[in-house]
């Protein structure tokens, strides 16, 4: 099926084949795109990477082109026509607006419309082979009917009301249509759980920024995290050519094994935790918004509140991606990175050990 | 209504089950003495000597307690202080349903062993029906308006089954709806009682527990006593079937007695978002007080499993198989429990 495309479209690829790969990379202007490029760049069959976003880059891109486009503007289907680019990776699907720019209407219309303008492009580019998609697990929604682990095919008791949630929902449902009307360009939707990282400005990323973790009484949500390096490596196996024995087009839940609790993640990294009722976290949220700490959506207070964890089976099967870090060991790594907090694991645990010590019993152990 | 309409059913060869039981016991014994002597120790002692009532494990007679070392206080107080470093310090494991083993094992099975040993005097018979490795499917009835007999079928099998397996019990959308509740429920290992999280837990070798009837059964009249309600729509029969694993059918006799549900004040329920609003003798009129459930004493009993392997993988999408092997577990659990009434000297003693 995907080798039955108009006869002009077929040639075009063949060419930009013997080529060498050109990879449009969109929303390359945040920290884990602009890795990705820089990865890209180092593969062999990697002919050109070309970044695209509406505001310049801070960071380097090493020697990928950048090209300063809206993908909300027409100007795209202009720019994939002329650079004749046979992959797009699209990564401008986030939570959170970058930097100060802009509130969540902007964010929604980069996500909803962007991708819309975006796949459009695509549609009328007869050169293009492979498009691969950055969503995200909040797309199950979380709730407490919901089962307890999410396959790729579990259908969402309650669709996400709004947020990112509800955009990564709509963009999905674009890119099923797309996949639709061109059978021949091999779609990829990579469904991420947080992810954490040096580079990665993930919301939860931010919350566990925060010196107090208000947390929701009563629930302690199940939380997956995906470490940087292997977002990075899933996206360039997923914008490459199949290995042999492995299919990258379909949808795949990117997880690292393992879960840890929100209570545990605190403990782990030193962070005091502050119960609040449900409406009493909504206020919070407000404030911090007001005073422009940080901003979690009513999507991350969902998340916090029932917690959501995926199967991994496909990602490992079909795609053939093994992660090298786990959900405990990415976090850990954060941890490493963002240094303790207000009550360090290792200060808890030596307050225990003297206890243990003050007792006669305590000598013998540890 | 008293247990007129129990039926005795023809006396089962007792003698032929005790015997099977023996020879298994020692076969149990055997192990636990060869097969794996320096790390679990624990199974042959937790064999208790030839008892009055050969068949059955009495409670009273074991558990931790009742060999205590030299000294055990001082392990115990270090044992311990590990576990809260461990705990402060997050170091600990729990698995894609948030089943915090050691959680369950220190602090909650601990909470409820007294209850189970002391408050309602749980006999247990036939935990040898539960396999000791892979994957089984616990079916039990449900009564008592509040979920207690879940939590004592979890410790029975927890403190009795030689290979200490845990039960994973599959819960209504209600237990994980209500906060805290919902928290607690992860931590012991139960989930939501839906075909994808059973049929993962099967497939990972995994004893799940189910009690079919839901709230009908939960909060059924006291005039309706051990009158087994619809089995769902036969649901864990399906899911067995695709895992492959056998249908171990349980009968708990004991906790229909703990809160004598009198009347149902529905209004009420559909005002708070309950199935139904338990009225007893003493329950809205004494408060809180009235919670206490009453003292009775149980009776859990594991019947003979049910093979599934049998079946061709195509036999879960047959809808007269399904009907036919709910009826046949629901029989199963049924006359289990006219017979186990029978036996039953006072539902206090």
């Amino acid at each position: 099926m995907r080798h039955s495309p108009a006869r002009v479209a077929g040639e075009v690829g063949r060419e930009a084949l013997i080529l060498g790969k050109i990879v449009l990379v969109t929303g390359v202007a945040r920290g884990l795109p602009g890795r990705f490029v820089r990865r890209m760049l180092r593969e062999p069959d990697v002919d050109r990477v070309i970044g695209v976003d509406a505001v310049e880059p801070e960071h380097e891109l090493g020697g990928a082109e950048f090209v300063r486009a809206d993908i909300r503007q027409p100007a795209i289907g202009k720019l994939l026509a002329e650079t004749g680019a046979d992959t797009v990776v699209h990564m401008d699907v986030n939570g959170t607006p970058l930097g100060s720019g802009g509130g969540r209407g902007t964010v929604k219309e980069t996500n909803v419309i962007g991708t819309m303008q975006l796949l459009g492009a695509c549609q009328k580019a007869p050169a293009l082979r492979r498009l691969v998609i950055k969503s995200s697990t909040s797309v199950y929604g979380g709730a407490p009917r919901d089962p307890a682990v999410f396959s790729e095919t579990t259908p969402p008791k309650s669709l996400p009301s709004g947020g990112f949630a509800k955009d990564a929902v709509e963009v999905e449902g674009y890119v099923r249509g797309f996949a639709r009307r061109r059978p021949d360009v091999a779609v990829c939707v990579l469904r991420f759980a947080n992810i954490l990282g040096p580079c990665a400005d993930s919301p939860l990323a931010e919350y566990f920024a925060l010196p107090v973790l208000p947390t929701v009484i009563g629930y302690d949500p199940r939380l997956q995290f995906v470490h940087e390096d292997d977002a990075v490596e899933v996206l360039r196996i997923a914008a490459g050519e199949p290995r042999r024995a492995t299919d990258n087009s379909g949808t795949f839940n990117i997880a690292g094994d393992g879960v840890l609790l929100l209570s545990q993640a605190a403990r782990r990294l030193g962070r005091p935790t502050l119960p609040l009722l449900l409406p009493a976290l909504t206020w919070t949220r407000s404030a911090l918004r007001f005073t422009g700490i940080t901003d979690f959506s009513p999507e991350q207070v969902r998340l916090l509140t029932h917690g959501r964890v995926v199967a991994t089976r496909q990602m490992r099967d079909t795609l053939g991606f093994h992660p090298t870090y786990s959900t405990a060991e990415a976090f850990a790594d954060y941890v490493r990175d963002r240094g303790p907090g207000l009550l360090p694991p290792e200060a808890l645990a030596r307050s225990v050990d003297r206890l243990a010590a003050m007792l006669p019993t305590g000598r013998g152990q540890s | 209504m008293a247990d007129a309409k129990v039926i005795p059913f023809g006396e089962e060869p007792r003698s032929r089950r005790r015997a099977a039981r023996r020879t298994d016991r020692a076969d149990a014994a055997e192990r636990a003495g060869t097969g794996r002597p320096a790390l679990k120790p624990v199974p042959a002692q937790r064999e208790d000597p030839p008892g009055p009532v050969p068949g059955t494990v009495r409670p009273a007679d074991e558990g931790e307690g009742a060999r205590p070392a030299a000294g055990g206080w001082e392990r115990k107080l270090a044992q311990g202080l590990n576990f809260l470093r461990r705990r402060v310090t997050g170091e600990y494991e729990v698995d894609d349903f948030g089943y915090d083993a050691e959680l369950t094992e220190q602090v909650l099975m601990s909470l409820l062993r007294p209850v189970y040993e002391k408050y309602f005097r749980v006999e247990v018979k036939g935990i040898e029906n539960i396999p000791d490795t892979g994957g089984a499917l616990v079916v039990s009835n449900h009564s008592g308006v509040l979920p207690l007999d879940g939590l004592m079928l979890q410790v029975a099998v927890h403190d009795h089954h030689p290979a200490e397996r845990n039960l994973r019990l599959l819960g209504a959308d209600l237990v994980f709806m209500l906060p805290v509740v919902n928290e607690l429920a992860r931590k012991a290992g139960h989930t939501l009682a839906c075909a994808e999280d059973a049929q993962l837990l099967l497939e990972r070798g995994e004893v799940v527990g189910v009690m079919p009837e839901g709230f009908k059964g939960l909060g059924k009249p006291f005039s309706q006593r051990y009158k087994l309600q619809r089995f769902g729509r036969g649901g864990f029969v399906s899911t067995a079937l695709r895992a492959r694993v056998p249908i171990v059918p349980c009968s708990i006799v004991g906790a229909e007695e703990i809160y004598p549900m009198v009347g149902n004040a529905r209004t009420l329920a559909r005002l708070l978002g309950l199935p139904y609003f338990p009225v007893t003798p003493t329950f809205p009129l004494l408060g809180p007080l009235g919670a206490v459930p009453l003292p009775t004493k149980w009776t859990i009993q594991f019947g003979e499993p049910i093979p599934t392997d049998g079946y061709s993988p195509e036999a879960a999408d047959d809808p007269m198989l399904m009907f036919n092997l709910t009826d046949q577990v629901r029989e199963t659990i049924q006359h289990t429990l006219y017979r186990l009434l029978v036996q039953r000297r006072s539902v206090f003693f």
